[in-house]
């Protein structure tokens, strides 16, 4: 027997197969699998252990860039193929890949389902608000009045907010980031990781060819600092140039306000603080729209809670802890039975 | 039991009788599935062969009285072997009008009908669809009736426990029973123990239906009973002797199901949606937690099938469930088990119709779905469940097809089957061979897609193994590296190899036998699924009568049985009974260009044996 030298740490490279990614230059999935192969690279993630389940398009060809175990299914099913994938093996480390038609329209029962069974996935929504691979169709999270091949005079179905969704079904982990926050994308993807039961992660990302700029409002320089606000918990909700800018809550009316530090007599105290265990308060935040109002960025909510496959296989072990239970000669003759002579 | 050690008097003498059909039937109130069941065990503890057909309305409860409210039961035994749940009634017990209604059509010429007649009171007689009382007018003189008001006899019964009345009425299933076991000199213990055991926590309940039970079989030993019931004593039926128990079809399957697992050694991943008759699998297999196996109820069809797969890639044995709509909904799931080449057990019960259809009544009209129903050219293998007690080997069968072929494998049983019971002989779980699955560990020159040169099969790869690290998906992909590949040689080349390897599992499986009589008779009579009964018996009787008929039960739907063509050939005719309209004579014709004939059933009920003998008949003595 050789030997076994340790494995040597392993880097972003690592992750990365040797198939030529195809996506459209200047598309924002380069990115964000460039900060999920960092993540990984970062947390010692073991190829061997991770699983990456898709469904259908763009964004769904990201199993094959990964070199990990990979599993590219049908659309919308990821989250019901990845279940399956951690009953079988909850040792597994599972992350689901899917954009915002895949998980949200075809797949929104099984996005839902497995949210709110708390299955321990990493479920990463890259969110572009339009139908990418069919060519430019509108998505359930595109804004009323989009043009697209199938709404030529503008759609007019309202749009779901992907974080409200998560929240409203039970959800015990809801994040945002963006393709282009390449800091703040790997440390959400490594609290996501971290946490035990379903993590939903809303990645906001630009389709350059059929939606480019869906996002520019709250993701360019120049609006950046006024039209995000990075949540961390603890934290005094502040953003702005400076952080000049807060977020108080107006008891009165049940919501958020934004005030700027030394107006109106307002002061660093009458900050409201994040506090990710909150659920009124997450779905507050990711209610949040500009122009009045900055995108919520961060953690929004993070709530410890029992994994479903943890649950069922504890029943399981329950179950099979009397090894002399599990007679299959008894259960056959069980219940009454008889003997022919 | 005292009540029950009350003298048995001496009796006049039984009418000897060779089988008997019995349905018990009333409203879904009534408690006419547990009375069936009843009578089934004293009928197997006798030393009967039988079969049995519940039969019980889609709505859960539906009013009172009403037609489609009626539950039924229905049990064929005999000193015989039995094979069918029977044709006509020799007895029809009916609870109501409205069960009398739906029910008398069956009840043999001058058969007897057992009415309660304190239910027949005007307001259910209306409910019924009756402007008078049958039990009072001519209209039931082809049979012999027997008006008892068993309702008021069991309140009374009952009175000395302190039941309401309504309490009190809930028994009289019971007092129908206690006739019935006198009618058949059946004892009663094992129903007394039964009653006791299931309401120990309601001593004043297990009385009360032990006194009503008693007291309709004292009703039968006293003289107020009336001349047109006979008394019969049925034989016990010559059975290999051993160890018995009744089983239905999802009692089978699912125990199938574990033991293929355990001679696998794998783990079983169990995900479904609930669809009657379906769901019965799914009770059945959550409840062997003990064995290690993990049963997920989905939030859809679709999910189930999901799951079933992912929980496969991971190394488990994924098996899903469903009844045809629902088996629908998983086909595109099932493609990509197909292309991803992953091991995947789907069990269709079949319902009858399209879309909903008679959800609670049988057909197998989804063998075109199962051989066709997919898109692209994606084979999988189909077998199919001919008895009750057949789905515990047709189940082993499936789980050693899909971990063998790395494919998925779909059972055909349906509605009859998943419900119906008949005496199984127990067998013992280690006399099955085992088929061990070995998981690929070895990185050398591994690639996802590379082939076992006999069975095509690729290698099943757990995620968790160093170094092996790969992709798999629904796009189609190359021959060998797995990777995505639209190259058009390659695509040829990977449809090719999907039909071969499921094509090739004709090798693998037994050649087709002649069920009963010789290859080369004048006529075949070729059925598949739960026909096997009643073909049994017609072609049974007929050659009894000298016909020259033969009879072949296929297993295999695909790949068929690689000796079938030849063999069906050696027939002047044949003919293909089925409970569709001409699914499998499709097949046979298609495959082997022979001028095989339908004789075809669609109304939700089993063949009579007299519907087969007549078609029999007609071909052989024209």
């Amino acid at each position: 027997m050789n030997v076994q030298s340790p494995p040597e740490k392993l880097t972003a490279r690592d992750f990365a197969t040797d198939q030529e990614v195809r996506w459209c230059p200047g598309c924002g999935d380069y990115a964000i699998l460039k900060g999920v192969q960092n993540t990984l690279a970062q947390l010692e993630a073991d190829p061997k252990n991770t699983v990456f389940v898709s469904g259908i398009g763009c964004a769904a060809r990201f199993p094959y860039y990964m070199e990990t175990y990979g599993f590219h299914t049908i659309h919308g099913r990821s989250p019901a193929v990845a279940t399956g994938v951690k009953l079988a093996n909850p040792e597994l480390d599972v992350w689901v890949v899917g954009g915002d038609g895949d998980m949200l329209s075809i797949g929104g029962n099984h996005t839902m389902h497995a949210i709110r069974r708390n299955v321990d996935l990493q479920i990463l929504l890259f969110n572009n608000q339009i139908y990418g691979l069919t060519k430019g169709q509108y998505s359930p999270t595109s804004k009323i009045g989009t043009k697209s091949p199938s709404t030529p005079l503008g759609s007019i179905d309202n749009p779901v907010s992907a974080a409200q969704f998560a929240l409203g079904v039970g959800g015990t982990f809801i994040a945002r980031s963006s393709d282009i926050l390449q800091k703040h994308l790997p440390e959400v993807l490594k609290r996501a990781y971290k946490h035990k039961g379903a993590s939903f992660v809303e990645i906001f990302q630009n389709c350059i060819v059929y939606n480019d700029g869906a996002f520019k409002h709250f993701t360019e320089k120049s609006v950046q600092d006024e039209m995000q606000i990075h949540v961390e918990h603890g934290e005094p909700l502040l953003f702005g140039k400076d952080k000049s800018k807060g977020l108080i809550l107006n008891k009165e009316e049940m919501r958020l306000e934004v005030v700027t530090l030394g107006e109106d007599g307002i002061t660093l105290d009458d900050i409201a603080i994040h506090d990710e265990t909150n659920r009124g308060l997450a779905t507050m935040l990711a209610q949040m729209d500009p122009p009045d109002y900055p995108v919520a960025l961060g953690v929004l909510y993070a709530e410890p809670a029992a994994s479903y496959e943890v649950s069922v296989h504890a029943q399981i072990d329950q179950a099979t802890k009397d090894g002399d239970k599990a007679d299959l000669n008894k259960l056959l003759q069980r219940g009454q039975t008889w003997t022919v002579e | 039991m005292s009540e029950v050690a009350a003298a048995e008097r001496p009796e006049e003498k039984r009418h000897e009788i060779e089988s008997a059909v019995v349905r018990f039937a009333g409203d879904s109130g009534d408690g006419m599935q547990l009375t069936g069941s009843h009578f089934t065990m004293t009928a197997a503890i006798a030393g009967n062969d039988l079969a049995t057909f519940p039969d019980f309305p889609a709505e859960i409860r539906a009013p009172a009285g009403t037609t489609f409210g009626v539950s039924a039961f229905q049990i064929n035994f005999g000193a015989r072997k039995i094979m069918t749940s029977g044709d006509l009634l020799d007895v029809l017990v009916v609870m109501n009008p409205a069960a009398l209604v739906t029910n008398l059509a069956d009840v043999k010429p001058n058969g007897i009908v057992i009415a309660d007649s304190g239910a027949f009171t005007d307001r259910n007689l209306t409910k019924a669809g009756y402007t008078e009382n049958p039990l009072e007018n001519d209209s039931l003189d082809g049979y012999r009736l027997v008006k008892i008001d068993m309702s008021r006899l069991t309140v009374e019964a009952v009175k000395e426990f302190g039941l309401s009345n309504k309490e009190a009425l809930r028994s009289k299933n019971m007092w129908a029973l206690g006739l019935v076991y006198w009618m058949y000199g059946r004892k009663r213990q094992a129903s007394v123990d039964w009653l006791e055991t299931k309401f120990a926590k309601n001593p004043d309940i297990a009385k009360a239906n032990i006194a009503a039970l008693n007291a309709g079989h004292a009703f039968g030993e006293t003289a107020e009973m009336p001349a047109e019931l006979g008394t019969f004593d049925v034989e016990p039926a010559a059975i290999a002797p051993g160890l018995y128990r009744t089983i239905t079809g999802a009692e089978s399957v699912s125990l199938g199901l574990l033991a293929g697992s355990l001679l696998a050694d794998l783990k079983i991943a169990f995900c479904s949606y609930p669809i009657t008759p379906a769901s019965a699998l799914l009770h059945q297999l959550a409840r062997m937690k003990e064995f290690g196996v993990v049963t997920f109820q989905a939030e859809d069809e679709i999910a189930a099938a999901a799951a079933a797969i992912g929980a496969s890639y991971a190394g488990s044995l994924g098996i899903t469930s469903s009844s045809g709509p629902g088996i629908a909904l998983k086909m595109e799931a099932i493609g990509l088990a197909i292309a991803t080449e992953l091991p995947l057990v789907v069990i269709n019960s079949q319902r009858a119709g399209p879309s909903t259809g008679l959800p609670t009544k049988t057909e197998q009209s989804d063998l075109y779905q199962a051989v066709y129903g997919r898109n692209g050219d994606a084979p999988m293998p189909v077998i199919s469940v001919s008895t009750p007690s057949d789905g515990y080997e047709v189940a082993i069968e499936a789980v050693r097809i899909a971990t063998k072929y790395m494919t998925p494998v779909m059972v055909l049983t349906d509605g009859y089957i998943t419900n119906a019971s008949e005496p199984w002989l127990i067998p013992d779980a280690g006399d099955s061979e085992r088929f061990d699955v070995t998981f690929r560990t070895d990185p050398e020159d591994f690639q996802p897609f590379m082939r076992d040169d006999e069975t095509l099969a690729r290698p099943w790869v757990k995620p968790g193994t160093p170094d092996l690290m790969h992709r798999i998906g629904g796009i189609e992909r190359s021959y060998d590296s797995g990777h995505i590949s639209y190259d058009p040689e390659n695509h040829q080349k990977m449809t090719d190899v999907r039909a071969a390897k499921v094509l090739g599992i004709a090798n693998d499986i037994p050649e087709q036998e002649v069920t009963v009589g010789e290859a080369g008779a004048k006529l075949a009579v070729v059925g598949w699924g739960s026909t096997y009964g009643p073909i049994n018996r017609a072609v049974n009787n007929m050659r009894d009568d000298g016909l020259d008929v033969a009879q072949i039960h296929l297993r295999y739907i695909w790949p068929l049985p690689r000796n079938l063509g030849e063999l069906l050939g050696s027939f002047d005719q044949i003919l293909v009974p089925e409970m569709n309209t001409g699914q499998l004579r499709t097949l046979l014709r298609d495959q082997y260009l022979l001028p095989a004939e339908g004789l075809n059933k669609v109304n939700g009920k089993p063949f009579l044996i007299g519907e087969l003998e007549d078609a029999i008949r007609t071909r052989l003595e024209k």
